[in-house]
């Protein structure tokens, strides 16, 4: 294994490793984004008030509050960032941009996780969804693999947006278009997995696969483009 | 001595506005250079332009033997540039920050401990949040990154802001210190009865160019 690649594989590890010891310390996500989370699943409920309707719609309203939550998390962590110049810092100091995306694409994928596990099972408690266990099985690979592609694009749109004035309302009109099929895909696999209007467990793969193929691009893309994004 | 910094005839531009006219400027190991002027003079330009952020579009420049021209990006690993910000994160301990830092170099924990012990950092500041420490301890933790780092040439934008009378002195012993160490400080101040104590040399700079001449 060369020196560089070393190098860089520690890099990623320290920046995810950072952006987790953050949140421990600061409690945020825990604090104030999943409640956040919460309350928008209740309030969806209030707004919508039919059983019937509530479990058909579920899976949209996972992955609305999903993206949502997610939008305050993108904030938070590239305001640490900028709070005290650190990314500038960064920059400064010529450490590997490709490294430093995949490490906060990272620590966005493990809040991300646990804020989505939250949410789903939110939904099967409050919106009385029954799961099978292979509907299970199905929202757990949906979860994972929209998870990724959302850390990828999230941590690209937080990098690009973090240097703008005017970020913290750039940032949703910057995202949300982008992750449109993100919100699509990950719906009806979840309706798959709820078995929503009907749905079978068939019917949610391909729409795993289009979650994949958003993941492996905007990974790519990130990897390439977030270090001239933030030099800028 | 060997020459750390070399910049001849280099012409950098700020958006459309000239930002340095043609500076020559010659630094070597174990200087510690006061660059002097007023707001907008260009010494803050100076600065980037060694730490490799800004590019020369004209003139020939080399930092640490790396020319300017074809490999600005090399030369970022191994110069520090601390500017208003300390680069810290507020939420992490002081041990937590530089333990960050360290990683980014693949310092060991040696490193990390003396750097630590260096800027008078370890002990009961170690486990204290970047949040709560003053505005010197935070300048002091931001050095220590420096150090961890194993900056050669630390590039200070105003060090001396926000620091109280004792804070000042010390930060002044603790760059004489990293100075005997083997770093090299190029410092841009507007205060130049307190860094002009401290330099080694003093550098004129207005309009973009080196004024009236090295003092």
């Amino acid at each position: 294994m060369s020196t560089n690649f070393r190098l860089r594989r520690q890099i990623t590890v320290a920046v995810a490793r950072k952006d987790l010891l953050i949140e421990w310390n600061s409690r945020i996500l825990v604090n104030q984004v999943a409640p956040f989370a919460a309350i928008v699943m209740v309030m969806f409920a209030f707004a919508l008030d039919n059983d019937g309707i509530l479990q058909q719609v579920a899976p949209g309203l996972v992955w609305l509050a999903t993206l949502f939550s997610m939008l305050v998390v993108i904030q938070r962590t590239f305001a640490v960032e900028s709070a005290d110049g650190a990314l500038d810092a960064l920059r400064v100091a010529g450490v590997d941009p490709g490294a430093l995306f995949v490490g906060k694409a990272l620590a966005l994928m493990v809040q991300l996780f646990a804020l989505e596990t939250l949410l789903v099972a939110t939904a099967v408690v409050l919106y009385g969804v029954e799961m099978s266990i292979a509907g299970l099985g199905m929202a757990f690979v949906t979860v994972i693999v929209a998870t990724i592609g959302l850390s990828f694009v999230g941590t690209l749109y937080g990098g690009l947006a973090a240097g703008a004035r005017g970020r913290e309302t750039l940032l949703p009109l910057l995202l949300l278009p982008v992750v449109a099929p993100v919100l699509i895909g990950a719906t009806r696999a979840t309706e798959a997995a709820f078995g929503s209007g009907g749905a079978s467990i068939s019917e949610g793969w391909p729409w795993i696969g289009l979650l994949a193929v958003f993941a492996v691009l905007f990974g790519v893309v990130g990897a390439v483009a977030f270090g001239p994004l933030i030099d800028e | 001595m060997e020459t750390v910094i070399e910049l001849n005839g280099v012409v950098a531009v700020l958006g459309q506005f000239p930002a340095l006219a043609g500076i020559d400027l010659r630094v070597h190991r174990g200087e510690i250079v006061l660059l002097q002027g007023p707001n907008g003079a260009g010494k803050t330009s100076i600065l980037r332009v060694c730490a490799g952020l800004m590019p020369i579009e004209r003139g020939v420049g080399k930092i640490l033997g790396i020319d300017l021209n074809t490999n600005r990006d090399a030369i970022r690993s191994r110069v520090g540039l601390l500017g208003h910000a300390n680069g810290l994160y507020l939420d992490l301990t002081v041990t937590q920050n530089i333990e960050f830092w360290a990683s980014t170099v693949a310092a060991t924990k040696d490193e990390v401990r003396l750097a630590m012990q260096s800027m008078k950092i370890d002990g009961r500041l170690a486990t204290v949040k970047a949040s709560q420490l003053s505005a010197g301890q935070r300048r002091r933790t931001a050095l220590a990154s420096l150090i961890v780092r194993r900056a050669e040439i630390w590039l200070l934008d105003e060090p001396h802001a926000g620091l109280d009378a004792a804070g000042r002195n010390e930060l002044d012993s603790l760059l004489r210190d990293a100075v005997r160490a083997g770093a090299t400080v190029v410092l841009a101040s507007h205060e130049s009865e307190r860094a002009g104590g401290l330099a080694t040399r003093t550098v004129i700079v207005d309009g973009g160019s080196i004024g009236q001449g090295e003092l």
